[in-house]
């Protein structure tokens, strides 16, 4: 019989999966993994707003994540210092931040530890609200702009001739992000949010011909993955974002060879 | 009949240098415009300012309401990681039927590489691709940006063809930047001569005598250029005359290409 614990934590991990998957696809494509990682660094500073201000964790993280993402924006339009630069700077500055507000709110309970690398325990019912809901908005707007984000993607200035309007997209994409950062954190933690992004989709590559069935495929394997991570987590009590993780890594290191033999076999029958 | 784009004194400065100055540009119905000049000479900038991209920091563009622009940029880097064939990125965002994406497909002659995926196109190839897309929706501008700059020359050659062929059966008009004024010299009907601000400006022959094209140019491209011209009656009374009469045939021969260059074309790198 399973916990009440581990049903929440497997609703919100069965969530997040069906949203990572084709926003990490993106992430993919687009090379965004260093920007979800720093994302992410930058949630620790929601979290520290969240206990000094008493809002809701979730809401600080999206608020300080969509901070974020527009600062970074900006600061990418003066062309003065490159991206990884901006990043770097951007990322250890709020994550420095963040923990230096934590120490001033002197909670003894925060566990640190968790919100690094997830935690099951630490899964309300109010967190499936924020992870269900937000990620119904966050696909919703996704499926609607798939075509522009994929076409831009493909090639930027011909997006914009066929009158895609490449700023409110990117920054579309980027507000995605900031929410499936914001509510993934229970789950796999701030330090590994990004690969549960880019693993999924990167197993999923190989076996596709579509955009859309990369899309659908690494949804499926990051259900399998966050499934797994969760009961090994449960069973083994170990750390639940480096189980699910783990679980991920193991299906692309034992398919991505496989893909690499059929597509030989294929080449040269 | 008013213009498909009416560009007016328009400048772009960027840290306060001037990457364009009071440049003036009627696109017509039916014309065929190359805009040449050196690198860094603006010729970019100028068409993201005419396709609107790109807001000019003073003078105004001005489209004809409702212009279909199909645009042909100077490369697509196919990333292997987006899975996608040829096929469906020709459609991709465009509300068509399977007929017109059909004929499309054979006046470009893309046939084969339609169930490729779009990584694996030789550049050529990908050319093709880029111009059957930028044909789909009937646009009455095609807009090109050095779109044969990643070709080989028998590759440019069968691009080039194959753009001549375009603009002669369809109705539409073309604005093209291209360093290879000798292979469109044919085809094209002005040329913008660009560094910064226009130079000069006219049917290519006069270009390639204007002391300015030869002062950016040189000589030796001013007399390529005038290799290539097409006959013409009403040329008059320079001196060049003979000349153009002594190497008319060659420029014959590149309007006439044979067809099978066009599939050799696709050789070029992958």
């Amino acid at each position: 019989m399973l916990e009440p614990f581990v049903l929440r934590a497997l609703a919100a991990g069965i969530g997040i999966a069906l949203i990572a998957g084709p926003l990490g696809c993106f992430v993919v494509w687009r090379r965004m993994a260093y920007f979800g990682d720093s994302l992410a660094h930058s949630a620790l500073l929601g979290i520290a707003l969240g206990l000094l201000t008493g809002i809701s964790s979730n809401l600080g993280t999206v608020l300080v994540c969509s901070a974020f993402a527009l600062i970074l924006l900006w600061l990418q339009h003066t062309r003065i210092l490159a991206t990884d630069t901006l990043l770097g700077i951007l990322a250890h500055a709020a994550l420095s931040l963040g923990m230096v507000a934590i120490s001033f709110a002197g909670n003894q309970r925060f566990d640190l530890h968790s919100y690094l690398f997830g935690d099951i325990l630490t899964v309300r019912m109010e967190d499936l609200y924020w992870i269900f809901g937000g990620g119904i908005i966050a696909l919703t707007l996704l499926f609607k702009n798939w075509f522009s984000l994929l076409l831009m993607t493909i090639h930027e200035d011909l997006a914009k001739a066929e009158g895609v309007r490449t700023f409110w997209v990117n920054l579309l994409l980027m507000l995605l992000m900031t929410i499936v950062v914001a509510v993934s954190i229970r789950i796999v933690g701030i330090l590994l949010i990004t690969s549960l992004l880019a693993i999924p989709a990167a197993t999923a590559r190989q076996w596709v011909r579509s955009p859309e069935a990369m899309a659908v495929l690494a949804a499926i394997f990051g259900l399998l993955a966050v499934i797994g991570g969760i009961f090994a987590s449960a069973y083994f009590d170990t750390p639940t974002g480096p189980s699910i993780v783990t679980a991920a890594t193991a299906m692309f290191a034992f398919l991505f060879p496989i893909a690499a033999l059929v597509k030989r076999q294929r080449a040269f029958p | 009949m008013k213009p498909l784009i009416s560009a007016k004194h328009v400048s772009v400065y960027r840290d306060s240098q001037p990457i364009l100055k009071d440049v003036s540009l009627d696109i017509g119905e039916n014309d065929f415009t190359t805009i040449i000049g050196p690198n860094g000479a603006g010729k970019s900038m100028l068409l993201k300012c005419l396709m609107g991209f790109y807001a000019p920091d003073k003078g105004h563009v001005t489209p004809r309401v409702g212009l279909k622009i199909g645009y042909v940029p100077q490369r697509l880097t196919a990333d292997p990681t987006i899975p996608i064939t040829t096929r469906r990125f020709i459609s991709q965002r465009k509300k068509v039927t399977k007929k017109e994406v059909l004929s499309v497909v054979e006046e470009t002659g893309i046939e084969g590489s339609l169930e490729k995926p779009l990584s694996v196109l030789s550049g050529g190839e990908l050319q093709r691709v880029l111009l059957a897309r930028a044909l789909l929706d009937s646009p009455e501008l095609l807009v090109l940006d050095e779109p044969a700059q990643n070709l080989d020359i028998t590759g440019q050659l069968g691009f080039y063809k194959l753009l001549d062929r375009v603009y002669h059966e369809r109705n539409l008009s073309v604005l093209m930047v291209s360093h290879d004024l000798h292979l469109v010299m044919s085809s094209t009907k002005n040329v913008l001569c660009l560094f910064k601000e226009v130079c000069c400006m006219g049917e290519p022959r006069v270009v390639a005598r204007d002391p300015e094209f030869v002062s950016l140019f040189g000589d030796d491209m001013a007399q390529l250029m005038a290799s290539y011209q097409h006959h013409d009656h009403n040329h008059g009374h320079d001196h060049d005359h003979h000349h153009d009469h002594v190497h008319h045939e060659q420029g014959r021969t590149i309007t006439q290409m044979p067809v099978s260059a066009q599939k050799v074309g696709h050789k070029d790198h992958a």
